[in-house]
């Protein structure tokens, strides 16, 4: 089924330079909408600039990338994204609700107060956190700050949840918490996680797509993807970082012959 | 003290009143901006707009005593140099991170210099300790209308654009996701915040502008739970920070901007002396928190 649904994301042909630095070159792939995606690669590889064109901050130089169909510009308000948050202001005076509530804005229009808060308070009860509606954010724990930005994705129904190293520093019991709520949604919202952790990835992940590689020749990185193992009696896969797939070829377990 | 309240509605001295209702105009934009330039942490960039006015101020006088632009106010000279000094300091802020501290404290000083070196030469006395620390016998009731003008604008833009104004404080990447402008959005922030400095340093004066610009707003995080609250509360602060000091000020014959700034200064410092006790009072008594 998934492998008949319309496409999510696709990268063509696309590369991406800082003014003194080939950060990605040729990078094509595609995942489809519904899929569950790890996006894995060690600290310094990409991966933040590939978010970053994903969420139209930064525009590709070459290639083109399209998200459901469409620009990434007109798109992106379909998309649902939880940041890694490395920098937090403890003194930023806000509530729960309230950070939630910023799920919904746009660029200039004024919702109604009640019915973005009623929106807001189904999000929280998605990740469990419904009992910590009106509580100062800065009086959380890091595993729950993180949920509440879950929540904030989750707002505005989002059709694609983009998750940027969604575990680090999260106590196990916000590890699996998170993970409950990404499996209720896995099927209905196309879900990509974007890890430093190569070598194993959630077992709810469909597909894995590493950004280590740099071919011969190449200034820049590119996209491959990698074959999953089932880890017996674990909740997460292995990445076989020796069974190469074509980054563009999506058939795979189901159809691809071993 | 009652001496001072027969002043404020005597005819024969309007400078009081003008300086009293300079005070509650001031309150409205010190609180909103304040709030704003605090959570944005952008106190240094505001810091650097309102020195740098000087340049203009000085400019604008020799200009006028020169002959060479008769009758320019000293405030249009300000408001051209902090926009300026604004949008520089904004574009080095986005563009140039890496050079943002070295570019910010040389438009604060050059915008100083410049002013000091143009008041040497104008004909006749310039003073700059009253453009330096406010002098409440410079308001004039085109002032307040300014103010109170000015007043409406941010009241205005605060209240509509509320959600949009959170969010990129507090996450600024997450609202450019959600399509607000926020390279634009921070770039107004500061053309605003420079205007009000120079309307401000009529009051306390452009070295201490900066302080009453974090201190109330610094005040009310301590207690506010959204930055709504802490707008409001700091608007609060600084009516009475304001008040305080004009009766202060005059009644033991002080400057009034200094009082105004010692007054927020210790209400601050004692907010966080208390908050600082708490923390460490939780620290050793985990069970108590």
């Amino acid at each position: 089924m998934i492998e008949k649904s319309p496409i999510a994301l696709q990268f063509t042909d696309v590369s991406f330079a800082y003014p003194t630095l080939q950060i990605l070159e040729n990078v094509t792939f595609h995942f489809h909408q519904g899929e569950f995606i790890a996006l894995v690669g060690p600290n310094g590889s990409g991966k933040t600039t590939l978010l970053k064109l994903i969420l139209g901050l930064e525009e590709a130089q070459e290639g083109t990338i399209t998200l459901m169909g469409g620009s990434v510009k007109t798109m992106r308000p379909e998309i649902g994204y939880v940041p890694q948050y490395a920098t937090y202001d403890p003194s930023f005076p806000i509530s729960v609700i309230e950070v939630v509530m910023m799920g919904l804005v746009d660029s200039s229009r004024r919702l109604k107060k009640q019915e973005i808060r009623n929106k807001a308070i189904e999000a929280l009860k998605q990740v469990e956190l419904e009992d910590l509606v009106d509580r100062p954010y800065s009086q959380l724990s890091g595993g729950q700050r993180r949920r509440v930005l879950v929540a904030r994705a989750l707002v505005s129904s989002p059709k694609m949840l983009i998750l940027d190293e969604p575990t680090a520093n999260m106590d196990k019991e916000s590890e699996a918490r998170l993970y409950s709520t990404l499996e209720r949604l896995k099927g209905n919202t196309t879900i990509l996680i974007v890890t430093h952790d190569t070598r194993f990835v959630s077992d709810l992940t469909d597909r894995v797509f590493c950004i280590d590689v740099q071919h011969e020749g190449s200034a820049g990185r590119t996209v491959v993807q990698h074959a999953l193992e089932n880890i017996e009696g674990e909740d997460q896969k292995r990445v076989r970082h020796d069974v190469e797939i074509p980054a563009d070829f999506c058939a795979y377990p189901r159809k691809m012959p071993l | 003290m009652n001496g001072f309240f027969e002043l404020l509605f005597s005819p024969d001295v309007p400078f009081i009143r003008n300086a009293f209702f300079a005070g509650i105009l001031s309150s409205v934009l010190f609180g909103i901006l304040g709030s704003v330039v605090t959570v944005k942490r952008i106190a240094g960039l505001a810091g650097a707009i309102s020195h740098a006015v000087l340049g203009g101020i000085g400019i604008a006088l020799y200009l006028s005593a020169a002959g060479i632009v008769p009758d320019l106010s000293p405030m249009v000279g300000a408001i051209i140099f902090a926009l300026l000094s604004a949008f520089l300091i904004g574009a080095v802020s986005l563009k140039s991170k890496q050079r943002e501290d070295t570019v910010i404290q040389a438009i604060w000083a050059i915008g100083m210099s410049i002013g000091v070196l143009f008041m040497a030469k104008t004909p006749g006395y310039t003073n700059p300790s009253s453009y330096l620390f406010g002098n409440i016998l410079l308001i004039s009731s085109c002032d307040l209308i300014l103010l109170a003008i000015l007043d409406v604008i941010v009241l205005f833009l605060a209240w509509r654009f509320y959600p949009q104004l959170e969010a990129t404080s507090f996450d600024e990447e997450f609202a450019a996701v959600r399509g607000i402008p926020t390279q634009a959005v921070f770039l107004i922030i500061l053309a605003v915040t420079a205007v009000a400095v120079v309307l401000l340093q009529t009051f306390v004066g452009i070295v201490m502008v900066i302080a009453m610009l974090t201190l109330p707003a610094g005040t009310a995080g301590y207690t506010a739970r959204n930055l709504a609250s802490m707008m409001l509360l700091s608007t609060l602060y600084s009516l009475l920070f304001s008040a305080g000091g004009l009766v202060v000020g005059w009644s033991l014959d002080l400057p009034v901007g200094a009082v105004v700034v010692v007054l927020a200064g210790l209400v601050f410092l004692s907010h966080a002396a208390r908050a600082a006790l708490r923390k460490k009072r939780s620290n050793r008594d985990p069970s108590s928190s």
